[in-house]
């Protein structure tokens, strides 16, 4: 293997997500600011400002007419980017199906932010699981270099698939702290991803085509078929990618998700991002004190990995999930609500509850971390505990 | 006409090809039909330019356009084409549709 | 207006580009001949962008399509948003060399009233704002006719719509139409106009002035509606004519923030012409003080078109600016 050439910066989260579209050099960036993603736009912009990218970067006057713009662009053969947060996201709702129904490979750089109302601009989870079910791919960071490297992988992935992709990081949490991140060089990342080959291309007036016609009862069941057919694909297409790009590039990122301590574990956490990090550390406590604890750091929410929760729980007593989201459904949060049924048909039948936390940036300390394994192991020993737990709340 | 299944489908929900829609004979909505008289027209070309369904017949003679009859497959007898003939024409009259 | 964007009708029908038959327009609708006159207008290649609507629906129902361009649709609020990322990703494959620079396209958003002066106005404001080169067109049939006539900014005052209907205590709508090409005027674009498909010389000569512009224009071209104005199928241009010669729908270009009317009708009909054309103003004949309330209003506006074409004469501006 060649000698791939690292740089070691210190970067915040936004830092990074900028500093990965300028190296991947977009033809086309369609963005519109909201708090805590405001700097990925605005690091760009003075990218764009100084000639350091050949991107057109349309300041759109809504996220709305963002993903539009963005859509409008990927049809025309385009490689696309944008960002946003939130009640951008939310905003952008009904385009997220209509960028994935038409299969276009959007990447957009997502900063995990509570959803108003009341209006909070700190992190948790509401606003990418608002979008779950918008056809997107879905990647959840654990830190500013994961989240470099997985916009890279982003691109790679979707235009194999053609499928949109989000990635996102925790807001102020990660977006606005500092960490070292492991960069490689402009034109090997540019080498890397090469050029698009678009699946359609509305420019081609040689050969007209119509983009997003309507649908009766007659067609669009197919059609749908055919989308979720594509999300399917994804999950060898991100197999693929990723492991290729660890062996290309030396690195060992976790594909699906990352197993921490689960060969022997009795009990298991799951939890996905930033909040892993506080999760680990509880993790080694315990099995200083000899608990046979692991914790499950899922990555990819879109698709669903059940294949590989199931595999890596076989054979676990308990499992804690952790939400940064809720439902509001009575039943806790979504990830809690997709891994139990994922896990639903496993022999062992593994006792699983959810554990809701940090909504709207409120601060998980180790003090809860270390509360939620303990509930765990009681459940592991044969606890009757509710659905689910708020950790972390005021009574 | 047998209709695709999702695996035969072009991805995306595009339309290839285009236009496709002459496959939907819309003359079947008429109820009155518009009759042209050759001997009358002027190739003034305002049936041609207003008619919705884009029924009205043009054949190229020596290079220029001409206006050569109605296309019954797709006209949906609204009766513009005999409301734009200037009135001095008059090469289009409507008839009763035979049902 | 210079005669060089004049088109002759032989030559638009040598052109011969519209819809393709087959489409599930109304019978009697004008807008495909607003297509026709637009695309066989244009000297260069064009890629589409449709709002949801009535010309978006009836076109575009998989698998039939009518239309004989590279043609989009997204969603309803956001067809300036989504062409501006069409020209935006010409631009940029253009500079990078991926699209050879003398292959000029040309870029054209078709919205009906909903999609413009309502819902969509926002994204063609923003689209306008950013400078993008496309040429927006209007065709305006005063209501949101393909979800079955509900009323729209863009409805006349005293018009009967589904949610703006006569009743026992109210009598139509209660507002005057919004001006959206003026509106559009205070934007600063370089161009914008008001044409009726009735009078189709100077609506494909606007075109094909808009056409020639680098930056966005605007055409706002009216379309009567036959379900939704109520009147005989045949009728479409009939209507649209009269429009204009009651001074109804006054035709205008604006250049450069420079007014100038195009048609000034030399014996103007009475107003009463127009509203008895049509079901959705039958019940105002009955009320003089309606009819003296939409008399006012033209006048009010033809007194603003008049006094803004002054500019010209007070500055000494010559024919065209």
């Amino acid at each position: 293997m060649s000698e791939i050439l690292k740089t070691r910066q210190a970067l915040t989260g936004n830092e990074a997500f900028a500093y990965a579209m300028k190296q991947i050099n977009p033809d086309v960036v369609a963005a519109y600011p909201i708090t805590p993603a405001t700097e990925i736009v605005q690091i760009f912009s003075k990218y764009v400002a100084d000639g350091e990218v050949d991107t057109e970067f349309v300041a759109v006057e809504s996220e709305h007419s963002a993903m539009s713009a963005c859509i409008g662009a990927s049809a025309a053969g385009a490689r696309v980017m944008t960002g946003t947060s939130s009640q951008g996201l939310a905003l952008m709702h009904e385009m997220l199906y209509i960028a994935s129904a038409l299969r276009l490979p959007i990447v957009l750089a997502e900063v995990n932010r509570a959803l108003s109302a009341p209006i909070n601009i700190h992190c948790d989870h509401s606003d990418t699981m608002g979008s779950r079910d918008s056809g997107w791919i879905q990647i959840y960071c654990e830190n500013a270099n994961e989240g470099y490297h997985s916009l890279i992988q982003a691109v790679k992935i979707a235009e194999t698939v053609n499928l949109p992709v989000m990635v996102t990081l925790d807001g102020f949490i990660i977006s606005h702290g500092m960490e070292v991140v492991e960069t490689l060089d402009t034109d090997v990342v540019r080498q890397y991803l090469g050029k698009r080959k678009p699946m359609y291309n509305v420019l081609d007036y040689e050969n007209p085509i119509m983009v997003g016609p309507l649908d009766l009862p007659d067609y669009y069941f197919e059609h749908k078929r055919q989308q979720i057919e594509a999300m399917r694909k994804a999950k060898a297409v991100i197999e693929e990618v990723i492991t290729d790009y660890n062996k290309r590039f030396c690195f060992d990122f976790p594909v699906f998700a990352e197993a921490y301590r689960m060969e022997d574990a009795e009990y298991a956490i799951l939890v996905m991002s930033s909040a892993a990090g506080t999760m680990k550390e509880a993790v080694d406590i315990m099995r200083e004190k000899g608990e046979k604890v692991g914790l499950v750091r899922l990555k990819v929410f879109r698709p669903f990995p059940f294949e590989v929760l199931q595999e890596l729980f076989k054979n676990v007593k308990a499992i804690g999930v952790m939400d940064r989201a809720d439902s509001v459904n009575t039943m806790g949060g979504p990830v809690f609500n997709e891994v139990r049924s994922a896990l639903y048909d496993l022999n062992s039948r593994p006792r699983i509850m959810n554990f809701v936390f940090g909504l709207g940036g409120r601060d998980f300390p180790l003090s809860d971390a270390l509360y939620i394994i303990n509930r765990v192991k009681e459940l592991k020993e044969g606890k009757s505990l509710d659905f689910v737990e708020y950790v972390g709340v005021r009574e | 006409m047998k209709k695709k299944g999702w695996k035969e489908l072009p991805e995306g929900g595009i339309i290839k090809n285009v236009p496709t829609s002459q496959e939907l004979k819309t003359g079947s909505w008429r109820t009155q039909k518009p009759v042209w008289d050759p001997n009358k027209c002027t190739n003034c070309f305002l049936c041609w330019l207003y008619c919705p369904d884009s029924a009205i017949i043009l054949k190229e003679v020596n290079g220029e356009p001409k206006v050569s009859g109605i296309n019954y497959d797709y006209c949906k007898g609204c009766g513009v084409c005999a409301e734009v003939c200037p009135p001095k024409v008059k090469a289009i009259h409507m008839e009763k549709e035979e049902l | 207006m210079a005669d060089n964007f004049s088109i002759s009708l032989k030559e638009l029908a040598k052109r011969n580009k519209g819809l393709a038959s087959g489409h599930r327009a109304c019978a009697g609708c004008p807008f495909p001949a607003i297509i026709r006159m637009t695309l066989s207008a244009s000297d260069y290649p064009v890629v589409v962008a449709n709002a949801t609507g009535c010309m978006e629906v009836t076109t575009s129902i998989f698998p039939f399509g009518a239309w004989p361009v590279p043609w989009i649709h997204s969603a309803f609020e956001n067809v300036a948003a989504t062409i501006s990322g069409v020209e935006a990703a010409y631009k940029a494959l253009v500079r990078k060399g991926e699209i050879p620079s003398d292959k000029k396209v040309k870029f054209i958003a078709f919205g009906g009233d909903g999609g413009t002066y309502d819902i969509g106005l926002q994204a063609l404001s923003g689209a306008v704002e950013r400078g993008h080169n496309f040429l927006y067109i209007l065709y305006d049939n005063e209501g949101y006719m393909n979800t079955g006539i509900q009323r729209s900014s863009s409805t006349p005052y005293g018009a009967s719509t589904t949610t703006s209907p006569v009743g026992k205590v109210l009598p139509g709508k209660l507002q005057h139409k919004k001006p959206i090409v003026d509106i559009m005027a205070a934007h600063g674009m370089p161009y914008v106009a008001q044409a009726s498909v009735s009078h189709w010389n100077d609506y494909v000569k606007k075109v094909r002035k808009a056409l020639s512009i680098e930056g966005p224009t605007f055409i706002a071209v009216y379309s009567p509606c036959v379900p939704g104005w109520g009147y005989p199928e045949n009728k479409s241009i009939e209507v649209a004519k009269i429009a204009v010669e009651t001074g109804f729908w006054p035709l205008y270009e604006v250049e450069n923030g420079y007014y100038k009317i195009n048609y000034r009708p030399r014996n103007p009909l009475p107003i009463e012409e127009f509203l008895k054309s049509q079901v959705r103003f039958a019940h105002l004949l009955n009320h003089p003080e309606a009819i003296e309330e939409i008399k006012r209003f033209i006048e009010g506006r033809w007194k603003f078109l008049e006094f803004m074409e002054k500019r010209r004469e007070i500055e000494g501006i010559k024919e065209d600016v």
